[in-house]
């Protein structure tokens, strides 16, 4: 093989690049390029018309002294991000460890659940979440069977942000399906192990399916931040894209929407994203370093 | 004992039922209320539409100013249809070159494109707005088509190199022997067998296109341009003024799409989502 491999490397060279191309265009001038120019303008004032004036730090030291509403908008972006994610974590895991009981009809179970991901999405579904969660909407008159006269969700600056949680958390399905796939890959004798040596469910579960799972929390748990902390759609459909009320729909990403794209102020905007980018690197990095504490592969075990 | 194991069993299985029509709710709430006269939308809280009308698919069908929702409907199509052709080649050239080439730099390469998946699209949004600014692509659909055809979507890339590293390397080897060149292989040898991993891609390719709105809204503002995501936007006025019967009907219509292709490819679907961690 080596003799085959060796004259062949030049001419490979130059085929992977060619195979290559259109990635690396893309990469140059969508991607690295932007970036470099994103962290330049993010220096600067700059509102398209007329060209960037450098402006050194203003645009960060502004953003951190004197703006509320990135304040308002990030503490509230975190918020949803700690409350949406762990809880449509755990819906996941939960529908599926049911379902993965040797159910019959597995298939159509797994296809219902999925659906609210498939299509949560558009636009379509938020204007529906907003008129459900509407003062005289579906969730309310549903409580008031039960002799509860529920808020004006949509309209209560303190309520609105937990009506995005839910239509966030309904969305468990793709999470669901990935934990079913993880599920299915724990050997079953371990169970059938710990039920001779006596063992509960409750022993079974922590003990067994989560430390198997781990691999797999560790994903969804970084897939569903990242995503987590760039959600646009519910924010600006349900907020009337303005944020509001009071600023309560005013997600991270909608803010730098405003800024850049309904102000022009496309220094400043820029900086709200390298900052965004900051943060989500670094909660990526925690997640990613205290992994090696909690997440288990089956391989690593058995040298210890 | 077998009696109670039944018990529980079917138990379980009302409580999943259950759960599952909670969860559909909302939907089946869009899809017959669409059906039901506009007086009775709001007002009547049963799912069953007592009386049923196609008025709303016909006036909300009109659209906005004079553009009919077909014409949404095309444009949304064609964006989509564009970016799964773009994704589909550009990806799987690049996977290919990842997975079974030996080139420079390929370390660097490969992990500058495992970093890129992470990376938040606000980032590069500012400068590729100016970018498409500058070359007057504002209002055409290149600023949403392009980054499919050079393969920005890095992590359809990552899905088929792991793909691609599961087909045997004999087959290659043959093929090189028989005096095939890397492109033959290519497109005789890989790319057949990766079909699978190609129709994933397509499929998740299609309904991130159909549902994005972001960018559309970023980029297009021009009523004969406007997506179908659009058009539904427009058609609600969060004052309350909406022709809801309308917004409903093309709501549903707006579903149609990305359920049907869910329905058809469902077993590559739920496999690429539980093997590969998309979305």
């Amino acid at each position: 093989m080596r003799k085959l491999s060796k004259p062949l490397y030049g001419q490979q060279n130059m085929t992977a690049y060619l195979f290559l191309l259109p990635w690396l265009i893309g990469l140059f001038c969508l991607t690295l390029g932007p970036m470099v120019a994103s962290l330049y303008l993010s220096l600067t004032k700059f509102n398209l018309l007329t060209s960037p004036t450098w402006t050194g730090l203003s645009n960060y030291v502004q953003i951190f002294t004197e703006d509320d509403t990135f304040r308002r908008s990030l503490g509230l972006t975190f918020y949803y991000v700690f409350l949406s994610v762990p809880l449509r974590l755990a819906f996941a895991l939960l529908v599926a460890m049911a379902l993965n009981k040797g159910i019959r009809g597995l298939g159509l179970y797994r296809t219902v659940y999925y659906i609210p991901s498939l299509l949560g999405g558009s636009v379509a579904i938020a204007i529906v979440w907003r008129q459900i969660f509407e003062g005289s909407g579906l969730v309310n008159q549903f409580l008031s069977w039960f002799g509860i006269t529920g808020p004006a969700w949509i309209a209560h600056p303190d309520y609105v942000v937990y009506t995005i949680v839910t239509l966030s958390v309904w969305q468990f399905g793709s999470a669901m399906v990935i934990f079913l796939a993880g599920l299915k890959q724990i050997p079953a004798d371990l169970y059938e192990a710990s039920d001779v040596d006596g063992a509960g469910k409750v022993r079974q579960f922590f003990g067994i399916t989560l430390p198997m799972l781990s691999p797999v929390i560790f994903f969804n748990l970084i897939m569903s931040m990242i995503n987590s902390f760039q959600a646009f759609t519910p924010a600006y459909v349900i907020g009337d894209g303005r944020g509001g009320p009071l600023d309560a729909t005013m997600f991270y990403t909608l803010y730098l929407y405003l800024k850049g794209f309904s102000f022009f102020d496309m220094g400043y905007a820029s900086a709200l994203a390298w900052i965004m980018l900051v943060i989500i690197g670094v909660f990526t990095a925690i997640v990613f370093l205290t992994s090696k504490f909690w997440v288990f592969y089956g391989d690593n075990q058995e040298g210890r | 004992m077998p009696l109670k194991r039944r018990l529980v069993q079917a138990g379980r299985h009302v409580a999943i039922i259950l759960f599952g029509l909670l969860m559909l709710y909302p939907v089946l709430w869009l899809i017959l209320s669409s059906f039901k006269p506009n007086h009775l939308i709001f007002t009547n809280s049963s799912l069953i539409p007592t009386s049923f009308t196609l008025d709303h698919f016909v006036n909300g069908w009109k659209g906005l100013q004079g553009v009919s929702f077909g014409r949404f409907f095309g444009n949304s199509a064609l964006i989509s249809v564009m970016s799964v052709l773009g994704n589909v080649i550009s990806c799987s050239l690049a996977a290919y070159a990842f997975s079974r080439l030996k080139f420079k730099f390929k370390g660097l390469w490969f992990s500058i494109m495992l970093v890129t998946i992470m990376l938040p699209y606000h980032v590069t949004l500012v400068p590729q707005y100016i970018l498409y600014n500058e070359l007057h692509w504002i209002n055409t659909y290149f600023p949403l088509i392009l980054p499919k055809w050079l393969a920005q979507d890095s992590f359809f890339i990552l899905l088929m190199v792991q793909f691609i590293r599961g087909i045997p390397r004999e087959l290659d080897e043959s093929a090189t022997i028989d005096g095939c060149g890397q492109s033959q292989i290519f497109f005789r040898i890989v790319m057949p067998l990766l079909v699978p991993a190609l129709i994933t891609t397509a499929i998740f390719t299609f309904i991130w296109s159909w549902d994005d709105f972001f960018s559309q809204m970023i980029y297009l503002s021009k009523i004969d341009l406007f997506t179908v995501q659009l058009g539904i936007r427009s058609l609600f006025d969060p004052s309350g003024q909406s022709d809801w019967g309308a917004l409903l009907a093309m709501s549903t219509l707006s579903l149609l799409p990305v359920t049907i292709i869910f329905l058809v490819f469902q077993r590559y679907f739920l496999e690429g989502i539980a093997t590969t961690g998309l979305k």
